[in-house]
């Protein structure tokens, strides 16, 4: 296996993933417990707007990305406060609309769109060097912010009520976490790409929780799980000739299901 | 201290269109343990969270230790529902009791080690202390009960709120509770709520009804004949099959 390694994008892809999987992991956790799934992937794929955006108006598509994730994020968290519209409906509307908005972009962007496919289902062999430095400083963002947030970020999973009674100030503070979870969605996307993003939120995440109930505990073997996923994913990718992003979600599956049925059978 | 703790005047909440609270006044004293009991969705937790200052009312005033319950927030403590819980919760006893403490933590702070000792002396007199490790969802509901009054406890608060804090724990547990309240009263004002009358008019010492509009009973009717005598909530006695009247009719009634 090691011998993959002599090549640059094996080494890039390896780095890719692993810094994939310290974002995934820690935001992954704290969107499963508050069961924001379906918001993330409203976000996630909100974001494609970006992507069209970027090849528009001719800059990397990856700025659009985190632009567009994070306008995205904060809509959510004003439609939940000022608007009187149930969650569900918001995040529909949000993720078509960036949809739409970015297949209109697509259309307008002079010439062929290149590598559109990678943006949408992830392609982890490819991943710029640029986009390396991009994930690591993410990295670095949502791990202070985590750290520096922990305890309201746990209250506010727990009991938005007692929190606010408690003085903290929760709608900034999901806010912030809808914002993080942008961030991560810009991490992920060159591993899995947009579409595929809310799976590695949600499974490596639902199986540490099969075996951790603390929340530090949780992040920290998810980060593990996603790591040896994309590992295990990218190297599968590689002796089969597979699509990495969507070899990576099932191998992800896969296991997901190995460890509900071993955890069934246990009990 | 002496005096008004709690007044609200007037207040009605609506939600969507919907009047849960209808006219609703009322004052709370230093030091009482007032009941209030009600059939469920005749306000008594919105009652509770005006006073919290988690639901504006439409109308009416709210005062609590002479500021808005915004203000005040700090020296309540609050100990809703426990039905209100997720099972699974990745927190342990430890990681809920210290939530206590946000308000007073502020904002990019770790908790220090006086909280930590604030937290252990909470769980303590709750008898709680040597569960303080275990996950949440593996406390009984007696057990969890009690975590959430030594969250409710930990700062120090100078009037305590209680939702339903009896419905899902069994009858020795239940007069357990009280008599920790009846305690805790000797230096805390305790306003409860709850549809359980039966234990309840045993130990508050004032007693109201609520069921939309609130009806207050004052003190000196919880008394052995009285509770033979006549009264109902409405719908309250019917809703619950109770067989006799505990409290005096309502006036205008």
């Amino acid at each position: 296996m090691l011998e993959i390694l002599q090549y640059e994008f094996m080494r890039n892809a390896l780095i890719a993933g692993l810094l994939a999987s310290v974002a995934c992991g820690i935001i992954g956790v704290l969107v499963v417990v508050k069961r924001m799934v379906s918001i993330s992937g409203g976000i996630s794929h909100a974001a494609f707007g970006g992507v069209g955006l970027g090849y528009f108006l001719g800059f990397d598509p990856v700025f659009g990305v985190l632009f567009f994730a994070v306008v995205s994020a904060l809509s959510m968290g004003m439609l939940r406060e000022r608007v009187r519209l149930s969650e569900d409906a918001a995040v529909g509307i949000l993720w078509v609309t960036g949809m739409a908005l970015g297949v209109i972009f697509v259309g307008l962007a002079p010439g062929y769109a290149p590598d559109l496919f990678s943006y949408l289902f992830g392609s982890i062999l490819t991943v710029p060097f640029l986009d390396l430095v991009v994930m690591a400083v993410l990295d670095a963002v949502i791990i202070l912010v985590v750290l520096l947030l922990y305890e309201e970020f746990m209250a506010i999973l727990f009991d938005e009520e007692f929190a606010t009674a408690s003085g903290v100030p929760v709608k900034r503070v999901y806010t912030v976490l809808l914002s993080l979870v942008a961030l991560t969605v810009v991490v992920l996307m060159r591993i899995v790409g947009l579409v595929l993003v809310i799976a590695m939120l949600a499974i490596p995440s639902t199986i540490a929780w099969q075996f951790s109930h603390r929340l530090k505990e949780m992040m920290i073997l998810s980060v593990i799980i996603t790591a040896v996923f994309t590992v295990e994913g990218l190297w599968l990718s590689y002796l089969f000739d597979l699509a990495s992003g969507a070899t990576i979600v099932l191998v992800s599956l896969a296991t997901f299901l190995l460890s509900s049925t071993l955890k069934k059978v246990s009990r | 201290m002496d005096g008004e703790v709690i007044r609200l005047e007037d207040v009605w909440v609506q939600y969507n269109g919907v009047t849960v609270l209808e006219g609703v006044s009322l004052s709370v004293q230093n030091l009482d343990f007032l009941g209030i009991i009600g059939p469920n969705g005749g306000g008594k937790t919105t009652l509770l969270k005006v006073i919290l200052g988690l639901v504006k009312p439409n109308r009416g005033k709210v005062t609590v230790l002479g500021g808005s319950p915004e203000k005040s927030r700090r020296f309540i403590g609050y100990v809703p529902q426990i039905t209100h819980f997720d099972r699974e919760f990745p927190a342990t006893v430890l990681d809920v009791v210290l939530m206590g403490l946000l308000g007073r933590k502020g904002l990019l702070r770790r908790y220090t080690e006086e909280d930590r000792k604030a937290a252990y002396k909470a769980l303590e007199s709750m008898e709680m202390l040597e569960l303080k490790d275990r996950q949440v969802g593996k406390l009984s509901g007696g057990e969890l009960q009690r975590v959430l009054l030594a969250r409710a406890l930990v700062s120090d608060p100078k009037i305590l709120l209680l939702d339903e804090p009896t419905a899902s724990i069994d009858e020795p547990t239940k007069t357990q509770l009280y008599e920790l309240l009846k305690d805790l009263n000797r230096r805390i004002t305790i306003v409860l709520v709850s549809h359980d009358i039966g234990v309840i008019s045993a130990y508050v010492d004032k007693i109201a009804c609520l069921n939309r509009r609130l009806f207050y009973h004052g003190s000196k009717e919880i008394t052995a004949e009285t509770i033979e005598e006549t009264y109902r909530c409405p719908i309250e006695l019917i809703a619950h099959g109770v067989p006799h009247r505990v409290l005096k009719r309502h006036e205008g009634e």
